[in-house]
């Protein structure tokens, strides 16, 4: 099915950040913020209406040229929607029109709210043209200019080079996933090739896939999965999704949290068809989503920085969707994706709100006691953090259950990998609610001057945390064990995954039991340590080594960044200089020693010269005529 | 009508026209070559008009008797390979003549120089007999001699002469295998004719091809330049005035990549595929030996300089995979590169303007001061990256795809450059854009000028439109591109092993 509909949804926040370059600096600030978020309420306007026309075999397509062509290689530019996309449409234009909304209540008193708008817009295009591109070139063009757009908003407060140096660690991590990015799309472009399909529409990858020979598969899913290791901050391209928080706090919420970090988990899903033909990549995803649901788990429990456990968090629900896709239960991940958008968001918009409150504060050791100051804040912090905790009824108990189940009874699933997820559960109720009793209970350490000017925030900034709040209530019953509409809609595009059928049999009943109890274990804990005063002292070795990111950063730096630069520090300094033009210096002194000795022959008359290159040139001639 | 010869000699006669003002008439200077320049460009527009998308052969050809003793014609012709190099140098120097409105030392020389190399450089991308592009090849020297010996730095005489002892070693090997191959053909077809095509119907034993191709690549090598022969680059472009570098990087590099597409690979194609894989690893070792070294640089212009070489590595990479996506990568990547590289140093010389420094330390924060030339710089530097969106990854994607069919092992290694060319960017632009307005002098920056809005808003928007829609470009390449690889094509074809058994294909294993 064709239709025009689709190009608009990108096209309506390109428009409006292309008028508030140009033009944000003229018109108030307050109108950049209406018109950014005005761009992005219409594109979801416009993905509702493109999910009423879809059903869940049936995909819109919306081509609007041809974009690069050099035979037998073509790429278009060319939309598609199918059940998969209009999820991730609904979730982009959904939640970020609400981010939108939030910001324009932040950022109100920032001098540069044009920019930050029309970056925001553009982060918006590039992400639906991620998810609408109908092949992988154009994907790449939303991979990377979400990545562009990720690198302009860390460093938005250009001023202090921790937010540019974090933007440009963002950036370059990523680049090194799209280098495999970049390789995986070359080798698969020729051997779809070789296959007499020379192209990189989805559609024909998925009509030739099972043709694509077996190694060849393993190795073009593996570095299309060290690409999303970057995007989505996997073991080991993870560590600039932390440092991205220096950004504005809307900014961690929709692109460090409900959007961009999943294009990785998207890539897996839109590309399913070719990653169960690589069992061999498939158990590695599942192992490396498991160790990072773990390892960053840990590392948020010993954070103090409110946005930090969060972001750790991020990490290490990442962590969970790729484990699921890694046991083949792709629909259980877009499912996770799906949900944790809504208690993510809403939990860094809180997140948000509390910083608002304190005057910029992120130190959880000097807040505490803002449940009767920020109650709307406090309200929908304590539902969206239930959700992450994964406590039933809220959106994040049915995702997690489901991702739970299949690694343990999926035929790709195991004890080990279950047993990962589930410690991983009570590690993640406990670092959330350390977190929330920190904030919000106990009584307040902050100094007097920043508790007078405690508020809640403004409506712009509440209402959107309400609809998250609710949203990750609700955004679970689409898979109720009762009635699930999940998978029946997903089904087309990411196949069947039901344990039940071909795994061995199952006691769900014991291992949602299990799940639960060790979350509200993690709860307990939390509340025993820190529910009214904090009765733990933070400190030993292990403490100080979780505090520290197991000094992952300092090891990178030690293995890579220092030889690398000392390399360059050496040819740029010694080799160049030195031995290469060196040379080149020299061969010139050799001649200048030469032809001092032969003086005499260089007369300084131009005459003479010219008669001895008249010579030379007969010379050369007459022997070629010659032979 | 003879568009092509109205086109080379236009910026001629203008330079002829200069020397009839007086020369303390400094605006009637500069209008006068500012308006030949500009006419030059509205003539290569309405060839571009003319210019027959479909066609992949010559197009608007000329040709005139010149020198019938030797046999030696004036014959000029466009084909999609060059079409765009000529519009590009068209563009590009109005450019710089704006960008030289700082010159206050001896205009009228300058620009009489501005305008004679602009004829050379025409000249050479358009000529068709091999004695002519020789002429005009040599032709260029000259001016860019005096143009950075007279106008440039302090270390001007040193770098002026290191660039025209550098390609003049190569030019004069160059001269020597043209009359050779000339002379050759003289024995077997009994005409004396130094025409392009006729000598491309030549079929030369492999050793002889072997020894032509060396002394042809070796002169277009350096202009290239091509790794380790690049050490005259850093040294020009920093000496050069702004306009200078500006046509050094955008258009005279380009005439190396030029030669070799143009020339070398159709001339002596046995010889070129059993280069291909020395060519390719130097290619490769430029790729990321250039971002290395530009990334420790302490002068802008020098960073830019070396990433020059890194990215012209891209273009002699996608040059010898002798595929479609290849050449049709490599010479939308010239463009590219001269767009993007031509706006940098403009950046970078107004930058100079306002300080008088290019040292990267000496800024910071300057997006404060002047948010417009910041966001300008943000845009060409994310072209210079390769971002998909803008041209530079049209043309990267292609050369990478072209080349990853030809010598995979080595097209791994070159792919790192996407990673590198973010480093080093990246890195001087947070260092010289971002961070606080410590310096009180930055303070005093203003913001860019109309004149020089004028300057970076054509270049800006080409830089955008080229990475969206870069159909027409694509297109009309096509056809000559395939051309100028039928013979090396069907070398490859005819001889499997030769490549095979060649070393770059050797360490390929990876795949």
């Amino acid at each position: 099915m064709t239709t025009n509909l689709l190009r608009w949804i990108p096209l309506l926040p390109l428009a409006a950040a292309v008028l508030n370059v140009f033009f944000g600096g003229r018109w108030g600030k307050r109108f950049a913020g209406i018109l950014a978020s005005a761009a992005v309420f219409g594109s979801f306007l416009i993905a509702l209406r493109v999910f009423m026309l879809l059903s869940p075999d049936a995909v819109l397509r919306d081509t609007l040229y041809t974009w690069i062509e050099s035979e037998p290689f073509k790429a278009q530019v060319s939309f598609q929607a199918d059940a998969l996309t209009a999820v991730m449409l609904l979730v982009i234009t959904g939640i970020g029109f609400l981010i939108h909304l939030y910001s324009t209540g932040y950022m109100a008193h920032d001098e540069g709210e044009a920019r930050f708008f029309a970056y925001l817009n553009l982060f918006v295009f590039f992400m639906s043209v991620l998810v609408l591109a109908d092949n992988l070139l154009l994907f790449f063009v939303g991979w990377e200019g979400v990545g562009l757009c990720s690198f302009l908003l860390i460093g938005f407060w250009y001023e202090d080079p921790a937010n540019t140096t974090a933007g440009n660690k963002a950036f370059i991590v990523n680049r090194i996933g799209d280098f495999a990015f970049l390789l995986g799309m070359l080798l698969l472009f020729w051997e779809m090739n070789r296959l007499g399909v020379p192209s990189l529409d989805f559609a024909a990858l998925k009509d030739a896939a099972a043709r694509i020979a077996p190694d060849t598969a393993v190795l073009i899913t593996l570095l299309f999965f060290i690409g999303a290791t970057g995007k989505s901050a996997q073991i080991p391209l993870y560590v600039w999704l932390p440092d991205a928080m220096a950004g504005p706090t809307p900014v961690s919420a929709l692109i460090h949290a409900a959007t961009m970090v999943t294009a990785g988990v998207y890539l897996t899903a839109r590309l399913n068809f070719l990653f169960v033909l690589a069992p061999y990549t498939l158990s590695l995803i599942a192992i490396i989503g498991a160790a990072t649901a773990l390892f960053a788990g840990t590392i948020a429990v010993a954070q103090n920085d409110i946005k930090r456990v969060l972001a750790y968090s991020t990490v290490s629900q990442l962590g969970y969707m790729f484990l699921a896709a890694g046991v083949g239960a792709f629909s259980a991940a877009v499912f996770h994706l799906f949900t944790h958008a809504f208690f993510k968001a809403c939990l860094f918009l809180g997140a948000g709100s509390v910083i608002h409150a304190m005057g910029g504060e992120q130190d959880m050791r000097k807040m505490g006691g803002l449940r009767r100051r920020l109650p709307a804040t406090y309200w929908t912090y304590l539902i969206a953090g239930l959700a992450l905790a994964g406590i039933p009824p809220t959106a994040g108990f049915f995702s997690k259950d489901r991702i739970l189940l299949e690694a343990y009874a999926s035929p790709h699933g195991s004890l080990a990998l279950w047993l990962v997820g589930w410690i991983t559960a009570g590690l993640t109720a406990f670092y959330m609610f350390r977190q929330l009793f920190l904030v919000f209970h106990g009584t307040s350490r902050a100094p007097e001057s920043v508790q007078a000017h405690v508020h809640e925030s403004p409506a712009a900034m509440t209402i959107p945390l309400i609809v998250l709040a609710l949203g990750s209530i609700a955004a679970g019953w689409l898979a109720l064990p009762s009635r699930d509409v999940w998978d029946p809609w997903l089904q087309a595009v990411l196949g069947r995954s039901n344990p039940a059928e071909h795994g061995e049999a199952v006691n769900e009943t014991l291992l949602v039991a299990l799940t639960v109890g060790i979350a509200l274990v993690g709860i307990a804990a939390a509340y025993f340590l820190y529910g009214r005063e904090r009765r733990v002292r933070e400190d030993g070795p292990l403490w100080g080594t979780l505090a520290q990111k197991y000094y992952i950063d300092e090891l990178y730096d030690f293995l890579f960044v220092r030889p690398f630069t000392a390399a360059a520090n050496w040819l740029a300094r010694a080799f160049d200089p030195g031995i290469i033009d060196g040379a080149v210096n020299g061969v010139a002194g050799l001649v200048r020693g030469i032809s001092a000795s032969g003086r005499r022959l260089q007369s300084g008359n131009v005459q003479h010269y010219l008669f001895a290159f008249l010579i030379g040139t007969i010379l050369i001639f007459v022997y070629w005529l010659r032979r | 009508m003879p568009g092509l010869s109205l086109l080379v000699f236009l910026p001629a006669v203008g330079a002829a026209a200069l020397l009839l003002i007086p020369r303390g008439a400094m605006r009637a200077l500069f209008s006068l070559a500012f308006g030949f320049s500009l006419a030059v460009f509205l003539v290569s527009l309405w060839i571009f008009a003319r210019f027959d998308p479909n066609a992949a052969g010559m197009q608007a050809v000329e040709r005139a008797a010149w020198i019938p003793a030797y046999g030696i014609e004036y014959i000029v012709g466009v084909d999609g390979l060059s079409l765009f190099l000529v519009l590009l140098t068209a563009l590009i120097v109005p450019i710089a003549i704006l960008a030289s409105w700082t010159v206050h030392d001896k205009v009228k020389e300058y620009l009489f120089f501005m305008l004679v190399l602009e004829t050379g450089m025409l000249g050479t991308l358009v000529a068709l007999d091999l004695f002519l592009f020789y002429v005009f090849w040599e032709v260029m020297l000259v001016p860019m001699y005096f143009l950075i010996g007279v106008w440039g730095g302090q270390r001007r005489l040193y770098a002026a002469v290191k660039f025209v002892v550098y390609t003049m070693t190569g030019s004069l090997l160059m001269l020597v295998a043209i009359i050779f191959l000339a002379t050759r053909n003289y024995q077997v077809t009994q005409t004396l004719t130094f025409g392009f095509q006729q000598l491309a119907n030549l079929r030369l034993p492999f050793h002889e091809q072997m020894w032509l191709f060396l002394a042809f690549a070796l002169s277009f090598a350096i202009k290239v330049p091509l790794f380790p022969l690049h050490t005259w680059l850093p040294d020009a472009h920093v000496e050069a005035p702004t306009a200078g570098s500006v046509i050094l990087a955008a258009i005279l590099l380009k005439m190396g990549t030029y030669g070799f597409i143009r020339f070398a690979i159709p001339l002596f194609p046995e010889a070129a595929l059993a280069a291909a894989p020395y060519v390719t690893a130097l290619a490769v070792v430029g790729i990321v030996y250039g971002a290395m070294v530009a990334m420790m640089q302490d002068d802008i212009k020098k960073l830019v300089a070396y990433s020059s070489v890194s990215h012209l590595g891209f273009v002699m990479l996608g040059l010898f995979a002798f595929n479609l996506q290849g050449a049709q990568g490599a010479v939308y990547q010239m463009l590219n590169h001269g767009l993007s590289t031509g706006a940098l140093f403009l950046i970078v010389g107004m930058i100079y303007d306002r300080r008088h420094t290019r040292m990267i330390a000496d800024f910071g924060g300057l997006w404060k001061q002047v948010p417009l030339l910041s966001a300008v710089f943000l845009i060409v530097t994310f072209s210079s990256i390769g971002l998909p969106g803008l041209n530079g990854f049209v043309g990267e994607f292609l050369i990478l795809l072209g080349a990853f069919q030809a010598h995979p092992g080595w097209t791994v290694l070159a792919t790192s450059g996407v990673v590198l060319g973010a480093i080093y960017m990246l890195w001087m632009f947070r260092r010289v854009v971002y961070g606080p307005l410590v310096r009180p002098e930055n303070r005093l920056m203003a913001d860019l000028s109309p004149r020089e809005i004028a300057m970076l808003a054509p270049l800006v928007a080409l830089i955008v439109f080229m990475g969206v829609y870069p159909r027409p470009f694509l297109s009309r390449i096509q056809g000559s591109a395939r051309v100028a690889l039928e013979r090396v094509e069907a070398q490859s074809m005819a001889a499997p092993l030769v490549r095979v058994e060649s070393a770059g294909e050797r360490t390929d294993r990876g795949r």
